[in-house]
């Protein structure tokens, strides 16, 4: 634990360091609410249109979506692509030589999701806070605790992507790929109820989508349906596959 | 005699279906530098990753400090120190974050800045990783192997891919851990570091232990010995009767004495003796690299990976 925590602190120094990557990962985020923002309002559908965006406005829609999106962000660009590089360097089988066990490896991993991902919803309320008029969660300590798992849901989804990945540009290129189908296609791009045929299957197949859900019957008191147990689903299989294939080396 | 530090007898492993150490037997002593040398891919790299834990052996059995590698991994690697062939640190990591880190490990161990300053890493302390220059990684390197205070420590190619006045300063890190009675197991393909650093040597080949002594006794078994050469003008017929000298050869002023064992000692009292002192009295000794070739059947090996 002491040694998780320890790491963990330097791996987010380290990751500071090289701001690019960081940069990236926080900023998608911000750049397409304001994208999305801007083309959509926050006019809620009016009565006889088709009911988009669960029948809220687009902002209020969007900002506790992408409170989901920004943990997703921080999992599937930057944790995969982190883990695959210090395997490949060696770095994982130095820790390991040196007696760092794999629960402190993930461990340290969950507190850069916890970080970056704390860090980046913030500078996302303050930008929509200053730029829109949205609705605030309507408790703040539900928000917390489905911020909470849904960390902790990603980060085991990404640490299996570091465990799949053959290299370190093949984590990249996986996490950037997953990142836009879940963008486009996992409830923070368009409304979902436009999505028809293929991309609907997909997208509800999508860990996104779920996470969405989840936070938004926390935020705006919509209903989640099915959406806790997928996502819980997808925790304990990502969870069980990512320890079964963790590698050193 | 005292319980060797590290024993192993008839370990194998494989990786699928090739094999890469085959029935490999040895025992390192306390305070002993003991040298693994042998070609690329003989099995070298394998068998000391296999001796810290870090691959599970086929059969055979490893004892490390009276612990299983394979069972009591986490145990053994409070006690031991590993430089590994092939790994490094985050680009962008200090050398005292990284001191750090690793002491934190082992509570137990030194002061992580008694032994930056032990090391000469004090000036770079801030410094990252990628900034440092080879000899300075490796010295980090050797510092970070040793800050849990390791009763044995392993260092699998540590000069490789070094300049050779980097090296000159790894071999005296290597010194200093002898004299503090550190038990070291030196993985190289550097015949001149084994002959320099090493008490005893074990010479891998088609991943098996194909000899293993003191370099000085490989040399003198395996290199048809050693020759002797001076000039005089007396009758050196006596000389044949040395110990270990096996041929004299006269040419004109010239003498030649080939044969095994302390040659020139033995010569040079049986000249002594007979008043005999010529100026010229000089041995010709075969190196390891010789014994190597002999050994190995192959050519000499060129700097790179294992």
């Amino acid at each position: 634990m002491h040694t998780a925590l320890r790491l963990g602190w330097l791996e987010v120094k380290l990751l500071l360091r090289e701001p690019l990557t960081v940069v990236f990962s926080l900023v998608l985020p911000l750049i397409v609410l304001f994208v999305l923002g801007g083309v959509f309002g926050n006019e809620p559908s009016k009565p006889g249109e088709m009911v988009v965006y669960r029948g809220v406005g687009p902002i209020t829609y969007y900002v506790p979506a992408y409170v989901a999106l920004v943990v997703a962000s921080v999992c599937v660009i930057s944790i995969p692509t982190h883990l695959a590089t210090n395997r490949e360097r060696g770095v994982l089988k130095r820790y390991h030589a040196s007696g760092i066990s794999a629960a402190s490896i993930a461990g340290a991993e969950l507190v850069v999701v916890f970080a970056l991902s704390a860090i980046s919803a913030a500078l996302l309320l303050v930008a929509a806070w200053i730029s829109y008029d949205f609705e605030s969660p309507r408790s703040v300590p539900a928000v917390v605790g489905v911020f909470i798992v849904l960390a902790l849901g990603f980060a085991a989804f990404g640490l299996l992507l570091g465990a799949l990945a053959p290299t370190a540009r093949a984590a990249q290129a996986l996490g950037m790929l997953l990142w836009f189908v879940m963008l486009f296609l996992g409830g923070a791009g368009p409304p979902p109820e436009v999505l028809g045929g293929a991309m609907h299957v997909v997208s509800v197949v999508t860990p996104l989508l779920h996470a969405v859900r989840i936070m938004q019957s926390a935020w705006l008191g919509l209903d989640a349906g099915w959406s806790w147990l997928v996502f819980g689903g997808m925790f304990a299989v990502c969870t069980v596959l990512g320890i079964r294939l963790f590698r050193w080396e | 005699m005292a319980e060797p530090v590290i024993s192993v007898a008839h370990l194998e492993k494989r990786y699928r279906d090739v094999v890469a150490v085959r029935d490999v037997s040895f025992e390192v002593n306390a305070g002993e530098i003991f040298g693994i040398l042998g070609p690329n891919g003989c099995g070298k790299t394998t068998t000391v990753e296999c001796l810290q834990g870090l691959r599970r052996a086929d059969g055979g059995s490893i004892r490390v400090l009276g612990l299983d590698p394979q069972r009591q991994a986490s145990e053994l690697r409070r006690h031991i120190g590993a430089q590994l062939q092939e790994s490094a640190l985050p680009d962008r990591i200090k050398v005292w974050e990284a001191l750090q880190l690793f002491s934190s490990l082992a509570p137990e161990g030194r002061r992580w800045t008694a032994v930056m300053e032990e090391w000469g890493l004090a000036d770079k302390r801030d410094a990252t990783f990628a900034s440092l220059s080879g000899g300075q990684q490796q010295r980090l390197f050797v510092a970070l192997a040793l800050v849990n205070s390791p009763k044995v420590v392993f260092l699998d190619e540590m000069t490789t891919g070094l300049d050779p006045a980097s090296r000159r300063v790894a071999w005296d890190l290597v010194d200093r851990l002898r004299e503090q009675g550190t038990t070291v197991v030196l993985v190289t393909h550097f015949m001149d570091e084994a002959e320099t650093l090493c008490d005893r040597v074990a010479i891998m080949a088609d991943h098996r232990v194909v000899a293993l002594d003191q370099p000085a006794t490989l040399v003198d078994r395996y290199s048809g010995g050693s020759e002797v050469t001076f000039t005089t003008d007396g009758d050196v017929a006596f000389l044949g009767g040395v110990p270990g000298a096996a041929e004299v050869a006269v040419l004109g002023r010239h003498v030649t004495v080939t044969g095994t064992g302390p040659l020139l000692v033995h010569v040079a009292a049986a000249l002594v003796q007979r008043g005999m002192t010529p100026l010229d009295l000089q041995v010709a000794r075969p190196t390891l690299e010789s014994v190597f070739l002999q050994l190995t059947g192959g050519a000499p090996v060129e700097p790179g990976e294992a």
